[in-house]
């Protein structure tokens, strides 16, 4: 129930001020997104989406960092074997 | 596809585990409380990657799960009242009640139909002025919003003939109804990623502190888990309760701000009976008397509802992390997805599902003894 997959933006219609909607591409497939609580995003953004709503946009440099600290745990890893 | 894959990734797994293995000194209890976790644990078998001290329980974390039995007997009532459209998520639909589910009501040619958004139910209602359309509105905070758009919605574009059946059920209130039972046994959560992604995590400070346990607000991917188990282990080791925030590329502490202000706007709180474990104080929402012209249990009102749950079902312990699946015996003989006697075998978040197919049949310890 609480499922939500990051999609891109690929077009933004915000021709309804109330509802505001994007649509999102979800590895080929396309869907009309509910972006009415993300006021800030633009097109090339990846948001979290749920139920036909986006519930947030995804941090890349937060991501990243992520990553980034598992490769480094990997170094790690290897420097000890 | 991005932010997938990369927390998919074998290796990554592989390093988490031993990390988590080289902190480990003692068993440790630690629940995951959604179901969607419960279900990423199981299809990855993340518990394959961690030490033999580490006990994951299941949460109670299933909106589908949880929703009292009454109310899926009073949807069941509402979807074969003439001129009624009732519309749902399709979780919802095979959830057995008393005596029937939906779907079986569909079969008998009742007009019940499947929705991807609660948005799909407000265009199903424009377009027939003549029916009245019922959404069955389940969910958590991920959820919740999303819902109360619908009646939003509804409201701003005039339509009369839309209501919502709320049944929404809160995460906070859940885990200190957990936290506070005299069989207690977890010693750290993995918070919901999705509804701290609403919500934020400000929430679960006070219960951090109160119950000297740790929180981390954890994602769903495999490489999420194996590192909210991590951050949980770590602590623990170190006698440390604190909250953390593992799943940062979409979570922040304050969490979605306009969201929450539209639930402030529809709903509030009020208690809420869980299928299985009982009445939690303040754990769910309900419509406020502003919007009760779409409130679905004031519109139809439904009475003399009997319910009657399956003798053989131990949905109940289960969802409280009480008993696994597997040690149901009905698990796989009399309850089968195609033919569950609890919810919990219908939804892909239910963990008796999960059990089921993704193949887990070892026979396990209950994990209270003697409680």
């Amino acid at each position: 129930m609480c499922l939500a997959v990051p999609g891109k933006v690929v077009s933004i219609d915000e021709s309804n001020p109330e509802l505001k909607m994007a649509k999102v591409n979800f590895s080929g497939v396309s869907k009309e997104v509910c972006i009415q609580w993300l006021p800030d995003v633009k097109i090339g953004d990846y948001v979290l989406v749920h139920v036909g709503f986006a519930l947030n946009k995804v941090d890349e440099k937060d991501a990243e960092e992520t990553l980034r600290i598992l490769r480094e745990m990997g170094d790690i890893e290897e420097e000890n074997s | 596809m991005k932010y997938l894959d990369e927390f998919r990734d074998g290796k990554a797994a592989r390093k988490l585990s031993a990390e988590i293995k080289s902190f480990v000194t003692k068993s440790w209890q630690i629940m995951e409380i959604c179901g969607g976790q419960t279900h990423s644990i199981l299809k990855y078998s993340i518990e394959e990657f961690l030490p033999e001290e580490i006990t994951l329980i299941h949460g109670p974390g299933c909106p589908v799960c949880v929703t009292p039995l009454e109310l899926i007997d009073k949807a069941i009532a509402i979807s074969q009242q003439q001129d009624v459209i009732f519309t749902s998520f399709g979780d919802m639909l095979r959830v057995p009640g008393s005596k029937h589910d939906l779907l079986s009501i569909k079969a008998k040619g009742g007009n019940v139909k499947m929705v991807y958004s609660p948005l799909d139910a407000v265009k199903i209602a424009e377009n027939n002025p003549e029916k009245n359309v019922v959404f069955f509105a389940v969910g958590f905070e991920t959820t919740a919003p999303a819902n109360a758009m619908s009646v939003i919605e509804a409201k701003r574009r005039r339509i009369k003939n839309y209501s919502i059946l709320c049944s929404h059920v809160l995460v906070p209130p859940a885990i200190e109804a957990l936290l506070s039972s005299k069989n207690n046994n977890i010693q750290g959560f993995l918070a919901a990623g999705h509804v701290c992604t609403v919500m934020g995590y400000h929430e679960y400070f006070p219960l951090s502190e109160k119950y000297n346990v740790p929180i981390v607000v954890t994602g769903f991917e495999p490489i999420d888990i194996l590192q909210g188990i991590l951050l949980t282990v770590k602590q623990l080791e170190d006698g440390k309760f604190e909250v953390q925030n593992q799943y940062s590329r979409v979570v922040t502490k304050e969490g979605n701000i306009a969201a929450q202000k539209l639930l402030e706007e529809v709903f509030e709180r009020t208690d809420r009976k869980w299928r299985g474990i009982g009445n939690i104080p303040s754990s769910g929402f309900k419509l406020i008397d502003e919007y009760s012209d779409y409130d679905a249990e004031k519109i139809f009102k439904v009475k003399n509802i009997e319910t009657e749950e399956s003798l053989l079902c131990i949905a109940g312990e289960v969802l409280q992390g009480i008993k696994k699946p597997i040690e149901c015996s009905a698990f796989g003989k009399e309850c089968t997805p195609e033919r569950p006697l609890g919810a919990p075998m219908v939804s892909t978040e239910g963990a008796c599902a999960a059990y089921f197919h993704y193949g887990k049949v070892k026979k396990e310890k209950s994990i209270i003894a003697n409680p």
